[in-house]
Formats: C-alpha cells, structure tokens, sequence
C-alpha cells in the first residue's frame, strides 16, 4: 500500500542567525582585501562603464583602482587641501571632486591636470555631482550654499542660499536633468530645480543629514544622519519609514545592483541591508572601523568600504562555482523529453501522471531492506557523524525503536567500535542527544564488556567516555544545587504574593535524572 | 407525532470485516464479507457497499456461493440455520434450519445436495466437519436434519479445513495432525510433525492449511512461520513434504491460485508472499500492507485476490499484484486512547486507527472517509516491540487545528513526547503539520484542551502533564520577508504545589481555565493566567472536570475517583450539590445544557443526563451495557428530532455514541434496527451492470446532460425527445464489443435514424410514467443481452457481424 517511510530526522532549532536567501547572498563574497590610504576614506564611487574601476577619496588625493588590483591604477593628488566626494560622470570618462580650499575640479580619466576648475565657493566642498544631462556640475559647500555649474565653459549657472548650514550630501537625478537634492546640517533635505530659482521640495529630517540617495526611478528619497529615513516624493515628501538600525549615525547609503536592497554604513562599523520591501534589515556585516563610505560595483561583484582609519576594505564575490566534471555520460537525445508534450489535452481525455519518484538517502534504502548495520555503518561515517551528527542519532533512535540496535552494535572489530566511540565521547554530553546516546553507550558496554582488556585503542576510548559521564554528573550536580538556590529564592518573593505560579525554564534537568539513574 | 417506542442501545459502526474469509462471485464484480449478523456485498470496483444481506439472528460464521448457481449465496451463522441469498437483488430465497450453531460453511460443485458445516455437538470444545443434506423444496422454510459425520476432533476455523482435488478428500488440521479423508475410500489419513515430540518449545503447530485445487497437493502452514507441501499422503508410509520459509512468525492463512500455479501466504509480516511453482526461489512480494494478514482469498475467476486484515480491512488486489481497492471499516483492534471526538468540518468520529493514524469516520454513511498519518513513521509489525502510541488529540478553533501527542516509553525514566499541531488546508482539505514540539512536558501528557470560545482572536491550547505543569500554548506570527509563517510557543507555564496535573477544561466563553491537579481543582483567568481561586472536595483525584454551557454556564462539574459528583458555583465559589455516582465518562451536550455521565457499578454501566442547575438527573436508563463503557461522545444531529416527552428531549439535537472495553460503538435510538439501515439503492446495481467501455464515458455524459435538457423540456413544453437509452438501436450499439460491429459506414444511418422522432406521437400525459416504465425494462434486458453477447463472444467471433445487424434491426 503506502511506500516506505523515511527516517524522521529530527530537526534542531538553529540558533544565532538564521540562514535565508540574503545571509546566503551577501556571505558569498571573498575574505576582504584591506588596502591602506594615507587619511580617512571619505568617498568611494564605481565608474559605471566597464571595466569598473573605483575612485577612492581620502586625504588631499585621489586613487582610481582598477576591479582586482591593489594598487592604484591612477592618482590625482593636485590637492592643496583635502579632496571631497570624487565622482564619475556616467560615461565614465569624467570625474569631478570638490575640496577644502572651495574648489571643484574637473579631471579627465585619462590625463593629470584638471580640465576645468570651478571657483566660487567660500568654504570647503563636501559634495559634488553631475546632473542626468552630463553637461553640469552641482555642488554643495560649508558656506551654506548650492551651486550649479556649467561644464563646457566653466561658468556658475545658479547659486541656492536657502540651506543654513553646511551642505555635506547630494546627489542629482538620474532622469531629470535639472533635478537634484541636498542634504544638510540644518536638518533639512532640499529638492532644486534648475529651472526655478529655489528649492521646489523641503522635508525635515530631524537630524544634520549626513548621507542622500534617490532611488533610480526618482520616486523614492532615502536620507541618513542619525537615523535613515526614507521619503515618498511622488506624495510630497511624506515619510514611509525611519529606520533605526544603528546606533550611531550612518554616513553612507547605497542601493544594491538589482535596486532590491538598500545598504548603510555607519559609525558604528556595520553595514546593514535591508529589504526595499518591507524595510527590514535582512543582513548586517561588521568592520574594524567606522565607516565612512561604501560603493557596490556592477551586478554586486565587489563591496568597498572605506573606513576612518584610513583603511579600504574590498570584497569580491566568490565567482560562481564551475564543476565540469568529466566528460558526461551519453544522455538520452533532446527528442526522447519532448515526446508526447506537444499533445494536446483534449475534452474527455483522463490525464494520468507518472508517479514521482521518491529519493531515498542510501541510510533509508539499508532499513527498507533491513540491512540494519549497513545502514549503522553508513552513519558512522566520520564525514556524516561530523557534520550531521542528528543524522546518525535518529538513526540509533530509529534501530532502537525496531528493537534492533543490540544486534546492529554488535559484532564489530577494534576500528569499528572505536568510530562508536568517538562518536560518543563527542556527542554524549549534548542535552539533545543525551537521552539516546545514553542507553547506546548501556548497549555497547553490555556487548564489549566480555572483551574488555583485549584491545589498548577501546580500553583508552572507554576510559575517556567514563571520564566524561563523571564530568557530566558533576556538572549537573552544581546545576541542581544552582536550581534549589533559586527556589528558594523565588519560594521567599512568592510568600507575599499569595500566589503559587513557578516560571522558570530548566534546560539540562531531565538529563540529570537519567545520567544518575 | 408518531407513538415514540422506548429507547434502545442500538449498535453501530459496523462490525468486523475480517471475521471469515471474504468470497468474490464468479463475475469478480463483487465480494462479499460477513459482519456481525449480516452479510455484506461490496463492489470489487468502487468499494461501495451494494447490499447488506439481513435476516441471521446471530453471528454469521460462513459464506460460500452456490456452485450450483453462481448468482446464489449461501451462508450459516450461529443460530442454526443456513441461508441462501440472490445477491444481486439482496432476497432472501430459502433458509434451512439445521438447529445446532454452525460455526463454518463448505459448498463443493460435486456434492450437489449437500454442504458441509462445523457443528460442535456435545462438549464446549469438540467440533465436527458434518455434511448437511439441503432437502429441495418450494417453502421459505425448509428443516435440514439429513446430518451425515465427516471428520471428527477437527479445530473450529474454516482456514483448519480445505477441501482439494475436485473434492477427493478433504484435510483438516489441528495442533500437530494433519488428517485427510477421502470420500471414496472413506477413509482417513493421519500425519503427525515428528519434530513436535523431541523438541519442547518447537512452534510447528499447524494454523491453517490449503488444498491445490487440481493435484493432490496439501499445502500447510505453521506457527514457526513455514510452510510445508504435503504429496503422496495415499500412502500412509510413502509421504513426503517439502517446506517453504520466508515467514519469520506465524502464516496466518494460505490460499492457491485458481490455476494452482501459485501459492499465496500472509501473516504478521503483512507481506503478501506468492510462491509460484512451489519452489522457495521464486516468489513475489506485496509489502506494507498496513496490519497483519488475517484471511487471503481467491476470486474464482483468478483475476483478483483478497486479503482481509487485522485493522477490519479488506484490500483486493490485482493478479499482478497491484492493490486496486480497499474497503476500510471502523478500525478496532486496538485500544482507544484518544477518546472519541468529533471533527468540527465533516461531523465524523475521529478516534485512533490504524497504528500511528487518526482515523475519520462517517457516522451517517457509515463509511470511513480517510486516515491522517500522525506519527509518520515506518510501522514495524513485531511482537514485543514498543511502538510510538498516538495517545492524545483534540480538535480546535472549529477544526481549523487540531493538536497532537504521541509517545512511547521504554523505560520508567526513558520517555520520548512529541506534541504536533496540525493546520487544516482549505485547498488540500486535509490537515498539514505545522509545529512539532519535542518533548512539551517532561512526563506524560493527561489532558489537552483548546480554547473554542468564538470570539477569542488567538488560537490557545493547554496541555496538563504528570510533571506538575500546565503549559499554555499561543499560535504566533513566525513570517519574514521571505515567508508568511505560523507556529505555536508556550505562552505560560503554571503548576499547583507540584501535584500532578490531570485534567484541565475552558468555560464556554474562554475567560476561565479549569485545571485540576489530583484533588484540586483550580480556576484560572486566560488573560491575565492568574489563580482565581481553588476548589477541594477532599473525595479523591478529579477523573472528570467540565463547565456547564448555556444557561448553566456558572456551574463546574468535576467527577472524582472516589465516586462522588461534584457541582460548583462560580458565581458564590461554593459547593453548590454533590452526588454519589462513579462516573466513567461525563460528556457535555454542545448545543445544550445537558450533561451525559455514565457510571460503572459490578452489573454494568448505567447512563445519567442532567443539567447542572438541578441534582435530579432528566433521563436515567440503567444496564445501557454489560461491559465498562470507555468513551462518549455527543454528536449534533444535521436534522433535529421532535421528541415530545420530557425523558427523550435530550436526544433532540445530539446523538450519543458511545464506546465500550471490547471496542464496540453503541448509540441510543427509538428506531428498528431495519429502519436505521439505509436501504441501497436498486440505480446504483444497474449503473454497475454497464460495462465501463470508453463509448460508456462518452455517452455516459452525453445522457446526463441530455437528461437534465429532458427534465426542463418536460415542464415547459410537451413535444418529446426520445431518451437515447430508451433507442434499442444505441443500447445494443454500447453493449456491443467493438471488434464485433459491423463498418462504421453500415451503422451510421442506422443510428442517425434512431436518433429521429418517430412518426407515432405519444399523449403528453403518458409520457412520464411510460418512460420510467421503460427504463426498468431497458436496463433488465440490456442485462440479458450484455450476457448473450458476451457468451456469444466467447464461442465464436466470426460470422457475428450478421447476427448483430440482425438484432439491431429488429428492435428498430
């Protein structure tokens, strides 16, 4: 009638983090590449044409890495003063970068000296970008003001004083030319319009914002200082969500390659991801520093983060694991798996299908066919027992219920039963195993016991195990002793209460029991 | 309203199927089973039940078609007479009282008159193989005392006898003898096992024994799981025997093929094994057959095999060893733990089944509907061996849940628990597992209770346990990103001075939890999970605790072990009346204040209703069973009865089942027992009777559809299409062999031409009676001729085409 029921292997709650699609996908990344810059990392940016290389801004200079080498491919390092927030144009041809001294630089990629010098800011600028339209350049500066200029000659188009402190973040849009934001000390978040004379959007941030992203269709604002918090645009500016996350400020944003994701870094040297869904953090990495700054490259290849201490840690994801085996075995033609899938059903026809082939683990296929210490040894194996040990216990389990384990245990030379025993002396004391590994550990020695002297190697495992059980003992013995001090502890505050509830857990309190008897 | 007869304890649930050997009709359409007093006929097909044959007073021992008239039946019982049935129209044709209880029936085609029994005559345990001359006569009732001594000191079951050979002797086994009596010699061969003697404990009793029908061949089997395969007992000295072994425990039942070619056997294993050739290389297997092999027949046709099981099961099974279908009665042959209950969607009785199965069982179609596999683990059927017992359940949040335990014990310290939480799926309509909790309590689980109030948002359970603690189980939002999940945590964990906690209970509305804990009985708020106060009647441990619903929802009731009754008041928390009853089961009504309690005295169990508002109990009916009544159950009616009198009003709007130690399920009903059978339906034998050709499934529909158009014709106007059953031309058409038609060219206008209305128009008010008149007709003739063609098929295939056309246009 009904097939063959596997084993049930029983499960284990996993504690820590648990293991879903994103920890898969952001753990797959190559142990970090950690390059050392002469200051603090401020900003990271990916060119993004091919081949991707990375502007790295940290002190007076400015390094361009090419995708896996470790030292800079290019330099610029015509700074007088520190240089802020270098940027590639979106043909990546171009870079622009502010600095201390109130500059703006144009460089190309290819040549030294800088192609236009935009002058006119008063103060240092934090932040620069090119508009959709590649033919200018907006900028912000510590003199409180927003500027946008013109790349062809050079000239300063518009000039926005509405901010009223520092401007340290901005970013343009991607679709609209004339559109672009700004994030400020004074707490605020400002929308221009190259067409208007002021701000056309304002939202409050609460906090001196730090950090600006607009996602790429334009509609969604996502602004970081204290707290990252994201804006609807198309409703006005209204807030969807504040995201609490980090307890220090965050500094840098960044949207992963599908848009999927949205990832901070902050001072308080996490980087957290989180799901542009439901905004919830569904990933976090940790770093030795605070984090200053934080780039994706293409398709989420590489992850660069730049740090205060002047460190520039690179990962690479692990490339895709190729296992060409060899030469394939001769399949069975394409047209043998299409035969018959073009029909179609028609009106009366009963559609039959093939029943699914059940898979069973070879431990299953040996205690289908009763081969009950084929399928013992199978799980002895030292690859099984130590990655999965719970495989090999609900197997004992299973033997123990058939009634069958005596004889499955039985008869076994010196290096078999070794395996049993190291399996035991690793898994014995474990609360979860506990209970069957005890009453196989009674099995053996009523088997072995006859033999006992006859091999060095067994004698030596027995010894350990009987060390280990008078561990354990004495363990849960000052457990006990712990638990009757509490109980008498809780026995004095329930006396006033009147009440008799008793709440307490008592993890390792059954095996006490069942070790002492 | 009809005088209301008095009511009576009526069984229920069927009775054992695998009581005796299940025996298929010569056709293989059908087999039939004894059980209880009846004989019930199922279709090999469906496995719907077709008839049920009443008329025995007692237990029907034996079954055997008529070798006379494959259509006839008889059986015996033990009420001393022997029976023959058609079994196609469910008639009772003639009974023989033979007046000593028969306790197995043999037919043989070679004795034509006669049949044989199993009759014990003088002493409780001596039986005889008799033969009983059947005298012809035209009465209903016919005595049979022409009783002429076969084989004496022979053991009392049918699979102890087996007649071989065309009925040349006959061979009976018992502890260590294999006898054998031949008809016309009249004399009888004796055999004993040589090794029975020397050694002490060798178990090679015989069980069972079968005879190869065209050789003089006697097949054996025995306890120690051979069998052997006895030739040449002519000769007293010249024997010999030859053994089979595969089974490593008894072989429960043997049985040839009709051919001979091969041996089937089946046993604890519950592997069906077929020996073909007789040799030990070569056999087959049908594993897991779900409960031990207790009978194995053959249909006489050899296409299909029967196996009946431990578990009132019978599974027919294919030539080729394919299991086709299975007919499931209530399962009983193992202890109830779970109670009974009654599951909130399908209104069935849900109580243990199979090991490790929650079986679900139509009370109205007395029909199990399916078995859900709680533990979900391979069944090993061994003796001695401890096996995961499925020992709690309980339905909840109006069957969306239902919460499981199972367990096993090895040892006094070695328990394992396991508590599972099923969702039911609406789009599988079955329940899925949703949460398995190890070891929920560190000792045996006592009680298990949900929350069922309507309004309560959260899902809640509690589990009352040996170690002291209640458990307060919440279902919680377990769902990501990724998935939306649910899944049940423990919520609070509370215990009374470390006694044991035995029972707990909710009140209607879900504000109060009762717990009790050996002689206490505490109340509890479900918001807050604070003591509210406790009960002690100092009587003893609380077996039983319940809430009174409706108007009586102030009153808790709680039955203790000394034998006392108790009611409480929650309103003044007071000892509002106790009585002395031992109670066994206390059920309440759930759509009345009624409470059922049924104690248990030395003479038997008595039933009491009450409400409790008031001591004095409504209904009492003393004696309602002989044995201890285990369980009880209150099942709502679908429609409500309209019992006047004050007595009966009770059993308005809930039935009440019960169930008793030797595990069989009793009711209360003022109807007759005939009454209470569903009669079957006559449309459901003659739509069997169709062959089930493709042409069958095409028209089939076609006529449903055409049908339901006829129905809506016939109310709103009167011109008439011919029923296309009623054309003779498309009958014959459909219950033609194909191969044997005539072209397809030659019988199109043939059939266009049936298809037109014919000239001769009918009275519109005739109409209807006619045509139902017709259709009986037509459905007995297409029987008639389905026959003549298919024996005309069998002789000759050739020159049929003509006598077809023929037929054809003469009915035209």
């Amino acid at each position: 009638m009904a097939g063959y029921k596997p084993v049930a292997i029983q499960t284990y709650p996993i504690l820590g983090e648990k293991i879903t699609q994103d920890t898969l996908y952001w753990n797959n990344y190559k142990t970090p590449v950690q390059i050392k810059e002469f200051g603090a990392v401020s900003k990271v940016d990916f060119s993004p044409q091919p081949p991707y290389n990375y502007a790295v801004t940290a002190s007076s200079r400015i390094h361009i890495y090419g995708r896996y080498s470790q030292e800079p491919i290019k330099t610029f390092s015509r700074f007088k003063d520190t240089a802020y927030c270098a940027t590639f144009r979106q043909d990546g041809r171009l870079l622009v970068a502010g600095s201390e001294d109130g500059g703006v630089q144009l460089f190309d990629i290819s040549g030294r000296a800088p192609l236009r010098q935009f002058e006119g800011h008063t103060k240092a600028v934090h932040t620069v970008d090119f508009t959709a339209d590649k033919y200018h350049v907006v900028s912000g500066a510590d003199d409180y003001t927003v500027k946008l200029w013109d790349i062809p000659n050079s000239k300063e188009i518009l000039t926005f004083k509405e901010h009223s402190d520092y401007v340290r973040c901005g970013c343009a849009s991607k679709l609209n030319p004339d559109l672009f934001i700004t994030g400020s000390y004074d707490h605020t978040v400002k929308m221009f319009d190259a067409r208007t004379s002021e701000s056309v959007l304002s939202v409050e941030h609460g906090q001196p914002v730090e950090s600006v992203l607009l996602f790429p269709s334009g509609g969604l604002l996502v602004s970081a200082g204290r707290y990252v918090k994201v804006w609807d645009m198309l409703k006005g500016g209204q807030l969807l969500v504040s995201l609490k996350n980090h307890h220090k400020t965050v500094t840098c944003l960044c949207l992963s390659s599908s848009g999927q994701r949205l990832l901070s870094g902050s001072l308080d040297r996490k980087v957290k991801v989180y799901s542009t869904t439901s905004y919830k953090v569904v990933h976090s990495f940790d770093y030795a520093a605070s984090i200053l700054s934080l780039a994706l490259a293409h398709e989420d290849e590489t992850i660069v983060v730049g740090m205060t201490n002047g460190i520039l840690s690179v990962k690479h994801r692990k490339s895709e694991a190729k296992k060409e085996s060899l030469p394939r075995r001769r399949r069975p033609a394409y047209r043998t798996f299409i035969k018959g899938k073009n029909y179609m059903k028609q009106r009366d026809d009963i559609l039959i299908n093939r029943p699914a082939k059940k898979h069973l683990e070879l431990y299953d296929r040996d205690l289908k066919h009763f081969r009950i210490s084929k399928a013992l040894d199978r799980v002895l194996d030292p690859t099984c027992t130590i990655k999965t040990p719970e495989i090999t216990v609900s197997i004992i389990k299973e033997l123990n219920r058939r009634g069958v384990l005596a004889n499955a245990l039985a008869g076994r030379d010196e290096k078999e039963i070794s395996h049993v025993l190291n399996f035991l002396i690793r898994n014995l004391s474990q609360p979860r195993f506990a209970p069957v590994l005890i009453n196989a550990a009674e099995i053996i020695i009523d088997i072995y016991l006859p033999v006992i002297g006859q091999s060095p190697v067994v004698d030596k495992k027995f010894l350990l195990l009987q060390g280990l059980v008078e561990k354990e003992i004495d363990y849960q013995r000052e457990l006990l002793e712990t638990l009757g001090m509490m109980d008498m502890l809780f026995a004095t505050m329930r006396r006033k209460e009147g009440t008799s509830v008793l709440e307490h857990t008592s993890d390792g309190f059954p095996e006490n029991k069942k070790i002492e008897s | 309203m009809v005088e209301e007869e008095n009511i009576r304890v009526v069984r229920c649930g069927g009775s054992e199927l695998n009581f005796r050997r299940a025996v298929f009709s010569a056709d293989s359409k059908y087999i039939f089973c004894v059980s209880g007093d009846f004989v019930k006929v199922y279709s090999t097909v469906t496995e719907e039940c077709v008839h049920i044959l009443h008329g025995h007073r007692n237990l029907v021992t034996g079954i055997q078609l008529n070798p006379n008239n494959h259509l006839q039946l008889y059986s015996c019982s033990l009420d001393g007479t022997i029976k023959l049935w058609d079994y196609i129209d469910g008639i009772l044709i003639k009974t023989f009282i033979v007046g000593c209880k028969l306790h197995a029936l043999f037919t043989l085609a070679q004795a034509e008159d006669s049949v044989f029994v199993i009759v014990n005559k003088e002493k409780p345990d001596i039986f005889q193989l008799v033969s009983v001359k059947l005298p012809k006569s035209s009465s209903q009732e016919v005595e049979a005392k022409e009783l002429s001594f076969v084989l004496d000191y022979i053991n009392q079951s049918p699979k102890c006898i087996a007649f071989g050979n065309e009925g040349v002797y006959v061979a009976a086994v018992r502890e260590f003898y294999l006898s054998v009596y031949f008809f016309k010699k009249k004399t009888t061969s004796r055999f004993t096992l040589s090794s029975s003697r020397n050694k002490k404990h060798a178990k090679n009793n015989f069980t069972c024994v079968a005879c190869h029908p065209t050789e003089d061949c006697i097949a054996s089997g025995h306890m120690d799981g051979k069998i052997r395969l006895w030739r040449n007992f002519y000769d007293d000295k010249k024997y010999t025997y030859t053994c089979l072994h595969w089974h490593h425990d008894m072989v429960m039942d043997l049985a040839f093929s009709v051919t001979g070619t091969s041996l089937l056997s089946g046993g604890r294993e519950s592997v069906l094994v077929e020996w073909r050739d007789a040799t030990e290389k070569n056999k087959e297997f049908l594993p897991r057959l779900g409960a031990t092999i207790e009978h194995i027949s053959v249909s006489p046709a050899g296409d299909l095999f029967c196996t009946s099981h431990s578990d009132n099961k019978i599974i027919i099974i294919h030539r080729n060893l394919e299991a086709s279908a299975v007919i499931q009665g209530l399962v009983k042959d193992r202890s109830i733990f779970t109670g009974l209950m009654i599951d909130p969607r399908t209104k069935a009785l849900v109580l243990n089944g199979k090991p490790g199965h929650l079986q679900f069982y139509s009370l109205q179609s007395d029909k199990q509907l399916y078995n859900l596999d709680i533990i979900q683990q391979e069944y090993i059927n061994d003796y001695g061996l401890i096996q995961i017992e499925l020992t709690k359940a309980a339905f909840g949040c109006f069957g969306n849940w239902l919460a499981t335990v199972e367990q096993r014990q090895e040892k006094e310290t070695e328990l394992e628990l396991q508590m599972k939480l099923w969702m039911y799926n609406k789009k599988t309509q079955g329940f899925i597992l949703n949460t398995k909790i190890n070891m929920p309590h560190e000792d045996c689980i006592t009680a298990l209770c949900f929350c069922n109030a309507e309004k309560s948002e959260q899902p809640t359970l509690v589990t009352a346990s040996k170690d002291g603690y209640f458990k307060v189980w919440i279902l919680t939002d377990d769902s990501d990103i990724y998935k939306k999940a649910v899944g049940w945590t423990c919520d609070f964990v509370g215990s009374y001075h470390k006694y044991q906690a035995t029972n707990c209970c909710f009140s209607e509305d879900g504000s109060l939890l009762a717990v009790s804990f050996e002689e206490i009985v505490t109340i509890w708020d479900s918001v807050t999970w604070e003591l509210k106060c406790t009960f002690c009647q100092r009587a003893g441990k609380i077996r039983h605790l319940c809430f009174g619903r409706l108007t009586c929802s102030k009153y808790l009731l709680g039955a203790t072990e000394n034998g006392i009754l108790c009611c409480w008041n929650l309103l003044s928390c007071a000892l509002e009346w106790n009585a002395k009853l031992n109670v066994r089961v206390m059920e309440p009504d759930p759509n009345s204040e009624n409470i059922a309690a049924i104690s248990q005295s030395s003479v038997g169990s008595d039933l009491f209703v009450f409400k409790p508002s008031e001591p004095r109990p409504l209904y009492i009916q003393k004696g309602i069973s002989r044995e201890k009544v285990q369980w009880g159950v209150f099942v709502p009616r679908d429609v409500p009865e309209s019992f006047t009198s004050e007595a009966y009003q009770w059993l308005n709007r809930s039935q009440f089942y019960f169930l008793t130690k030797s595990q069989s399920l009793l009711t209360f009903s003022t109807k007759s027992p005939e009454e209470k059978l569903t009669p079957t339906s006559k449309q459901l034998l003659a739509e069997e009777s169709l062959p089930t050709t493709p042409f069958y499934f095409i028209l089939g529909k076609h006529r449903q559809q055409q049908d339901e158009k006829l129905n809506e014709t016939l109310e709103n106007e009167l011109v008439q299409l011919p029923l296309t059953e009623n054309i003779p031309a498309i009958s014959e058409l459909l219950h033609t062999p194909a191969h044997v038609l005539p072209s397809a060219a030659f019988l199109c206008s043939m059939f266009v031409n049936s298809l037109l209305l014919s000239k001769e128009t009918k009275s519109a008010k005739e109409i209807p009676e006619d045509v139902d008149m017709e259709e009986e007709k037509e459905s007995e003739d297409s029987d008639e001729e389905n026959d003549f063609t298919e024996k005309v098929q069998d002789t000759s295939n050739t020159g049929l085409g003509e006598d077809i056309i023929h037929q054809l246009s003469k009915s035209e």
